[in-house]
């Protein structure tokens, strides 16, 4: 339906809608996060859920202790090696659909502990994020600018064809691979089927030193 | 507190121990004294109970890594070169064996006193790192003697429960020693240097 029709049939109390629009609708007004903080990020998620940020204003007051009650994963602080493998499991036990927001500069690339040992450089390399926010750590702003485009990509969602989400194709994974403790690393270091990006510069990169990545 | 006069009093106290003070030129003269291995326990016991000194209180345990030490000084030794006595200069290597080391650090509550730096040293870095445990005397030396375990190494015998406390079970190695190599998973830094450019240079390397 065109949308300026619909605008104008609404100005006259007609209220025209799909069923994918309201069940995005309902799906985006009522993302329950879980209950998880890491480090230092979580403070600033706690304070964003509290009355001066509110962010019940969005439909996210319920923080669920639980996994299995939970749409929304925010993983705020440090990843460490050791603390990987009971995140991905939490987000195992997630029920779909479930979504991830990468909070902060370490929970996206392992921060300022990048070149560290025992810290994972990105939850991305085992669970797909769908929001990535950098800061260290980000305001609550910010946070709050990263669940209102979580929100826009939920409604974006079509409900069937190709690019349907993840919960509608019986062929797209819903667990990943845990990793496991090794002797040295955590084995595997990455999921090889989300994280299949080339980490080597290329020397055109390498010369420039600019990131080309971003651009197509 | 004088050094001087604790390591009289260890020795007279418990007879057969080694106590050795190290000397510290650094401003701070924060000057230590190093433990046999042998009697160590019984001198942490004297260094808590004696009523003077009363280290009641453990406020801080590390670990050192020292690696193998190669020294050189020159020496003039007399030789004969042609039939003639001469002076020669002689350069000799005296190579030191690394080992590792547990440092404590002891206050007094009661007298209001400290610290007193204690250490211990273990035979080597390879087969010979057990040391005594000091978590009897001071409880509080328990999480940090663990700690140390896991990044250093270091085995400490009479420990309640010695267990990795920051990596996990599984992991082998000893992070904090000076000849870690942690495992190679570099990715793009924008602005390497240092430690982080050479690993940067080698990533290049192997791309092309």
């Amino acid at each position: 339906m065109d949308p300026d029709l619909k605008i104008e049939l609404r100005r006259q109390g007609i209220f025209t809608t799909t069923l994918e629009e309201l069940y995005n609708w309902g799906r985006k007004s009522s993302v329950w996060p879980l209950t998880f903080g890491l480090a230092c990020c979580a403070i600033e998620m706690i304070a964003t859920t509290m009355a001066r940020y509110d962010l019940a204003r969005f439909g996210a007051e319920v923080f669920r202790p639980s996994p299995r009650q939970a749409d929304l994963m925010i993983v705020a602080g440090t990843v460490t090696k050791k603390m990987a493998p009971q995140v991905v499991r939490l987000y195992n036990q997630m029920p779909e659909p479930k979504y991830v927001i990468a909070m902060g500069a370490c929970a996206i690339s392992g921060g300022p502990f990048k070149q560290g040992y025992n810290v994972l450089k990105g939850i991305d390399r085992y669970i797909p994020v769908d929001v990535h926010i950098p800061g260290c750590p980000p305001r609550p702003e910010a946070l709050m600018d990263a669940f209102i485009t979580l929100q826009k990509k939920i409604d974006a969602q079509p409900l069937t064809g190709v690019d349907r989400p993840r919960h509608l194709n019986a062929d797209e994974p819903s667990e990943f691979v845990v990793p496991q403790y090794g002797a040295h690393d955590l084995v595997p270091a990455k999921n090889p089927k989300l994280w299949n990006i080339i980490t080597k510069p290329t020397s055109k990169e390498c010369m420039a030193g600019v990131d080309e990545s971003g651009k197509d | 507190m004088n050094l001087e006069k604790i390591k009289s009093e260890i020795e007279a106290a418990v007879p057969g121990c080694s106590v050795r003070i190290v000397l510290n030129s650094s401003p701070s003269e924060q000057h230590s004294l190093v433990l046999g291995r042998e009697h160590a326990l019984e001198v942490a016991r004297f260094l808590r109970d004696e009523s003077e000194l009363r280290l009641d209180y453990c406020s801080n345990v590390t670990g050192v890594d020292w690696l193998d030490k190669e020294t050189s000084e020159k020496v003039k030794v007399k030789q004969v070169v042609d039939g003639v006595e001469q002076e020669v200069e002689e350069v000799r290597k005296t190579r030191t064996p690394g080992y590792l080391e547990a440092v404590y650090h002891l206050y007094s509550m009661e007298k209001k006193h400290g610290p007193l730096v204690v250490r211990m040293q273990t035979e080597d870095r390879a087969d010979g790192v057990r040391l005594p445990s000091l978590t009897p005397v001071w409880r509080s030396a328990e999480f940090q003697e663990r700690e140390i375990f896991d990044l250093y190494g270091i085995v400490f015998e009479g420990h309640p429960d010695l267990r990795r406390i920051l990596m996990w079970d599984e992991f082998e190695d000893h992070p904090m020693r000076k000849d870690y190599v942690e495992p190679n998973d570099y990715e793009y830094e924008p602005t390497p240097h240092d430690a982080v450019l050479e690993k940067s240079k080698q990533a290049r390397t192997l791309e092309q």
